[in-house]
């Protein structure tokens, strides 16, 4: 090694080489670049000419230089510069090497073990003994001197643990050293108490020289939930200057793949040594963390493990429509609500958007049926470990669901109707509910004597039913039954969720009986007092890098080892899992914090203010690449070959010139779903659009357009609903959301459609779009017609969630919603157009003669009278398909359009025509 | 070598196909005797109706065209319009010069000339020329088999430097195409001109170049040679002579130029980076011309 200020050389005979330059320039320089020989046949115009000015026929001195250059950096290179170089540090006698070998060394433990072996290699060629110990991992007896290379061997195996030294093995191991040694101590860095004790004990011993990285150390403390936000600090050992690390929440995407699934920066202000991170997540998100790290970090004490204290439970409300204007305490969900809202993640919206969250439960109030496709998705989703809890109600009790065969998504078979006990007209007292069984998940809770239950749906007999019953009343009839179904459970509470049919909602046992069913999460408060005597099995465990591994067959940790969370050499940090809960054990808890170092003036600490030994080989080696690279370019520019027919050699040496350079970044093009196409949008909406579902048969689409075509010139001229020209749509491409009115003509061969489909046809329906079902062929309504499009219409209807339907009543809405109608033809005039049902208790005013209807518009009107052909005009406004025969025929078609405008005007406005029924009521008690 | 003639007949069938049948105007009725294709606008041998006539004494019987005579009286004769062919004679230059092409896969000078010299060919063969090559090999002809047979002579090579328009056998007042890229001698295009003005042939000058001819994008230090290698010339920085070499070109084809126009001939350059068809279609309306 031979050192010329700051920088050495270890072959410096090599630079001889650089006398050898001058001698190359003139070599260089005598020789000019080749010719390039080229066919030409244009030479004979040639001949003749001469060069103008004389051109040296010699290396321009630039190119000259740069190759000059190029070679200086090659033999500067090889002769093997470097920048600060270390000197050695002699000595005698055997040699101690200690590694603290926590979690705050393994950061850069490679380089730890660098210097570790380079101390040895020292000791070696000193001819020094030498032994090597680590403070996380103490021999039983005092250090063994060996020969220095036979511990080097050894210490390229060594791995830090992911905790730091257990204080009391330390000290006793202080006591128990004896001889001379000198001690060449590897310290993490942080701050301990053991450390004075020891640095004495080796102190007496011989001379100690201590190494530090002077990389920061950074912790993690575990996160905390507090008011819907997580909290959690990063620490940090050094606390000079401003610093900033990036944290990030790692957790399972849905696909099961580990991701990043938040990321926030943390900035440490100068001196302070702990930052706080507050971090707001979707309960979604928060829920799939399984741990927060600082990137780019790899120690243990960077990881901070997220256990069940975090975990809030989703639970999804769905109520059975919505279609009645009630109060906010008849709200089947409003207890619901209530008794969950503190302690889990409520979800709203249906059950199709639900389903794409995978909460933990689904709770159905008053749910009597779904599609058969949202009923397959729910069961798929219970059978992989999601818990359904249904309430009964007088949708559930009026349904057939469950009656003659046991429903895959009831627990239990019913009884049709159900009881009503302690009724006006019944005999009876409302009964109260019976002690659970010891069986019972609600085994234990107490029963308040107010909790009483008028009526209820009744689980039929058979033989399974007493192992389902999990509540009930003190007569013996089931209250709460439940079934596995797969990895999940179906509960059913044979009442309502809210206070119509008992009075269970209002008490605090309800509150208990759905937390029992796991229902809300229990609070997260570590008890310690609960964890002594239990025990708790290791499930993943860090290692000293921060990754997680699994526990494999680690030994099991006693509750009150467990208690003080701090991590050992017996437990790793990592998750424990006891009975019903895991706990994390990080290296940090809460309040602990992280100090510097401070060690004695006396002893002599490396690796902090020295500047690194930094090789610059390298870079000599590629400057002098690229030089050539330069070089090539600049000769082929000289001898003309960088342009011209043979250019695009040079391109190429020119794209691998700028290879190295770092390319700009460039947009990701988004490759989420194809939106709707903008146009088709902004038609759809600037105006009111009527649209037709294409059936892929040319004459029906044509019949349809000409139809809507017809009926919305009739709509502008007759009412002020002004239509845009109509639309055909396919429900597998469009957005539907567009429409307010489809008209779907059912033809024989038509397809059904595909899932996304009849999500997007479902989800229409239930946004309050109508679809006119008309099957054309004036036969649907004989009930068991087998019409080939009757057939079709029924197969297509089986996935939409179509509700209850009945023949248009007399009192309808639709009957007076422009016209007073009481028929519907279109080409056909049959009578029989199915819509929505009222329900059952609708009852006429009084002097009113009109029923009090629901609110909300029929979703689908299904009938066969063909009216597209009725309302079907040309562009000058003549009818296209005769209708009848003569005047009645007119008629007819009069009559039909007059019910398309009646529909139009129906879907658009509701059941105002309806709600004008109560306006003398209303006069009444406004009192005038 | 079998492959080539077909190859080179294929691409310029495939060339002459979207055109009409090309009709050399015939000048001279007196120095040509053999029955082409050209009304005369008179009566006499031919295929064509041109008109009936009454027939006369000296009519055989067999003339009588009993059709038209059936409907009087009269006996009546049909007279065909008299017809004449002209002759075109296409010389090509095949010197090694014209294999030359500035990209890899380019099409050489010498095939685009080919390939035009056949098109034109075919074009005046299916319009019922006749059509041969200059000097004594192929002697114009009529028919399918002349094309044949011209592309298989065209596609020969010769092993000179620079080729010179060959202007024997060239018969009287008949119809030339020189096809050439005319860098060598000028001095032998002259005087195959003033020969074939003197025999009053009329005729188009096609000038083939490829486009590193026209643009001459060198630079540096450069050898350049003739595709024989016999002629070179070195130079040390190439971009120089850009200016100086395309002042020569441009004198050489304004003296092509006025050569042809002094003659009576028509001058074109076409470049092998060029659409074919555009120097086809100069060339149809070249030798349509009255001259």
């Amino acid at each position: 090694m031979w050192t010329l200020g700051p920088i050495a050389f270890a072959a410096p005979w090599l630079l001889l080489g650089l006398v050898a330059l001058p001698i190359l320039w003139l070599l260089l320089r005598a020789v000019p670049p080749a010719p390039i020989r080229r066919r030409f046949p244009g030479v004979a115009l040639l001949l003749g000419l001469t060069d103008d000015e004389s051109q040296t026929d010699r290396t321009p001195w630039w190119l000259l230089l740069l190759r000059m250059l190029a070679v200086a950096a090659v033999i500067l290179g090889f002769a093997g510069p470097v920048l600060n170089p270390q000197e050695e540090r002699p000595g005698g006698g055997p040699l101690l090497v200690l590694v603290d070998g926590t979690w705050a060394d393994a950061r850069d433990w490679p380089r730890r073990l660098d210097r570790i072996e380079a101390a040895l290699r020292d000791a070696a060629s000193d001819g020094r003994r030498a032994a090597l110990v680590r403070l996380t991992d103490l021999p039983a007896e005092g250090p063994v001197f060996r020969d220095a290379q036979a511990v080097a061997q050894e210490a390229a195996g060594m791995v830090p643990a992911p905790h730091g030294p257990d204080p009391e093995g330390l000290s006793d191991w202080a006591d128990s050293l004896s001889g001379d040694f000198d001690t060449f101590w590897l310290s993490d860095g942080v701050a301990r108490d053991s450390r004075a004790d020891l640095l004495a004990a080796l102190e007496e011993r011989g001379t100690v020289r201590v190494f530090e990285s002077p990389r920061p150390v950074y912790g993690l403390t575990p996160p905390r939930f507090e008011d819907g936000t997580i909290t959690l600090d990063a620490l940090r050992a050094r606390t000079g200057g401003a610093a900033e690390v990036r944290v990030n929440a790692m957790g399972p995407d849905p696909a099961g793949v580990e991701r990043r699934l938040a990321s926030e920066s943390l900035a440490f202000i100068a001196g302070e040594g702990r930052a706080t991170l507050e971090l707001s997540l979707p309960p979604e998100l928060r829920n799939r963390i399984t741990r927060f790290e600082i990137q780019g970090v790899s120690s243990a004490g960077a990881v901070a493990l997220t256990d069940d204290a975090l975990k809030r439970r989703e639970v999804a409300l769905i109520s059975g429509g919505n279609d009645r204007e009630e109060l906010e305490l008849l709200d089947p969900l409003h207890y619901l609500r209530q008794a969950l809202a503190p302690s889990a993640e409520l979800i709203e919206g249906t059950l199709a958007d639900v389903l794409l969250a995978n909460p933990d439960v689904i709770i159905l109030a008053d749910v009597a049926t779904l599609s058969s496709l949202e009923a397959e998705d729910l069961q798929a989703w219970v059978e992989d470990g999601g818990l359904l809890v249904r309430f009964a109600g007088p949708r559930l009790a009026a349904s057939d669901v469950s009656r003659q065969s046991l429903d895959p998504l009831m627990p239990v078979r019913l009884r049709a109707g159900g009881r009503s006990i302690g009724g006006a007209m019944s005999w009876g007292e409302p009964k109260a509910l019976a002690p659970f069984a010891a069986d019972s998940p609600f085994y234990g809770l107490t029963i308040p004597d107010d909790v009483s239950v008028n009526a209820q749906v009744m689980a039929q007999p058979d033989p399974t039913l007493a192992a389902r019953v999990i509540a009930q009343l003190a007569d013996g009839t089931p209250l709460v039954t439940r079934k596995d179904s797969g990895q999940g459970n179906i509960v059913l509470f044979h009442v309502t969720a809210n206070a119509e049919w008992s009075t269970l909602p209002l008490s605090g046992l309800f509150v208990q009986m759905l937390e029992r069913l796991a229902v809300s999460t229990r609070p997260a408060v570590p008890d310690l007092e609960a964890l002594e005597g239990t025990s708790w099995m290791p499930e993943d465990v860090l290692d000293a890098f921060g990754v997680l591994e699994d526990a494999g067959a680690l030994p099991g940790v006693d509750g009150d080892r467990l208690a003080d969370l701090t991590p050992g050499a017996e437990m790793p940090p990592g998750l424990y899992a006891g009975e019903e809960r895991r706990i994390a054990v990080n290296v940090f808890t809460a309040d602990s914090t992280l100090q510097p170092t401070a060690w004695p003036d006396r002893i002599p600490v490396e690796g902090l203010e020295v500047t690194r030994e930094t090789p610059l080989k390298g870079w000599l080696i590629g400057g002098a690449l690229m030089l050539l690279m330069l070089d090539i370019l600049a000769a082929l520019a000289l001898s003309g070959r960088l342009r011209g027919p043979r250019a695009g050699v040079a391109a190429a040496m020119l794209g691998l010139v700028l290879a190295g350079l770092p390319t700009p970044p460039q947009a990701q093009e988004d490759d989420a779903d194809p939106p709707v196409s903008e146009d088709f949008a902004v038609a759809a909406t600037s105006d009111v659009v009527l649209a037709y579902v294409e059936t892929g048969v040319p004459r029906v689409d044509e019949m349809s357009e000409a139809g809507l075509y017809g009926l919305s010139n009739t709509l502008f001229q007759r009412t002020s609903i002004e239509p845009a020209m109509p639309m055909g749509v396919d429900p597998e491409t469009d957005e539907l959301a567009f429409f307010p009115f489809l008209y779907w003509p059912v033809t024989a061969e038509q397809d059904l459609p595909s899932r996304a489909a009849y999500a997007k046809l479902n989800r229409y329906l239930r946004t309050g779009g109508m679809i006119l079902f008309d099957t054309r062929d004036a036969d649907l309504a004989r009930f068991g017609s087998s019409s080939p499009e009757g057939k079709r219409l029924q197969a297509i209807a089986r996935g939409l969630d179509i509700p209850p339907l009945e023949p248009i009543p007399q009192d309808h809405v639709l009957t007076r919603t422009f016209y007073l109608l009481q028929d519907f033809p279109g080409r056909h005039a049959t009578r029989d157009v199915w819509v929505e049902a009222a329900p059952p208790d609708a009852q006429a005013a009084e002097g009113m003669p009109f029923r009090d209807l629901n609110d909300g518009v029929t979703p689908v009107v299904i009938g066969g009278n063909d009216w597209a052909a009725a309302w079907a005009t040309d562009e000058d406004g003549n009818p296209l398909v005769p209708i009848g025969r003569g005047m009645a025929g007119e008629r007819q078609r009069e009559i039909a359009l007059r019910f398309g405008v009646n529909l139009v005007m129906h879907v658009l406005t509701g059941n105002y025509k309806s709600d004008q029924v109560h306006v003398p009521a209303l006069l009444d008690r406004l009192g005038q | 070598m079998t492959e080539r003639p077909l190859s080179l007949r294929s691409g310029a069938e495939a060339l002459a196909a979207p055109l009409p049948p090309l009709l050399a105007e015939a000048e001279h009725l007196a120095s040509t005797v053999i029955v082409g294709d050209h009304g005369r606008r008179r009566a006499g041998l031919g295929d064509t109706f041109w008109q009936y006539r009454p027939a006369q004494y000296h009519d055989e019987r067999r003339h009588i065209d009993w059709r038209r005579s059936a409907k009087s009286d009269a006996q009546f004769v049909q007279d065909k319009e008299w017809q004449i062919a002209q002759s075109v004679q296409v010389w090509v230059d095949q010197s090694a010069a014209m294999a030359f092409s500035s990209t890899a896969q380019g099409v050489t000078k010498a095939d685009r000339a080919r390939v035009l010299a056949l098109a034109v060919a075919i074009l005046l063969l299916r319009g019922g020329e006749r059509v041969g090559l200059t000097g004594d090999l192929l002697p114009p002809k009529r028919g399918e088999a002349q094309a044949a047979q011209m592309a298989r002579l065209l596609s020969e090579d010769h092993p000179d430097d620079f080729g010179a328009p060959v202007a024997d056998g060239m018969l009287a007042h008949s119809r030339a195409v020189f096809l050439s890229d005319f860098l060598g001698d000028l001095d032998a295009v002259e005087r195959a001109l003033g020969r074939a003005a003197d025999r009053d042939v009329r005729g188009a000058l096609v000038q083939v170049l490829d486009p590193a001819e026209e643009a001459f994008p060198f630079d540096g230090r450069t050898v350049f040679e003739s595709m024989t290698g016999a002629i070179r010339h070195e130079t040390l920085k190439a971009g120089e002579l850009r200016a100086r070499y395309l002042d020569r070109l441009a004198e050489r084809q304004a003296r092509l130029a006025e050569l042809a126009r002094l003659s009576g001939w028509q001058f074109h350059t076409h470049h092998t980076g060029d659409s074919a068809t555009a120097a086809l279609l100069w060339l149809y309306a070249a030798l349509e011309r009255h001259a």
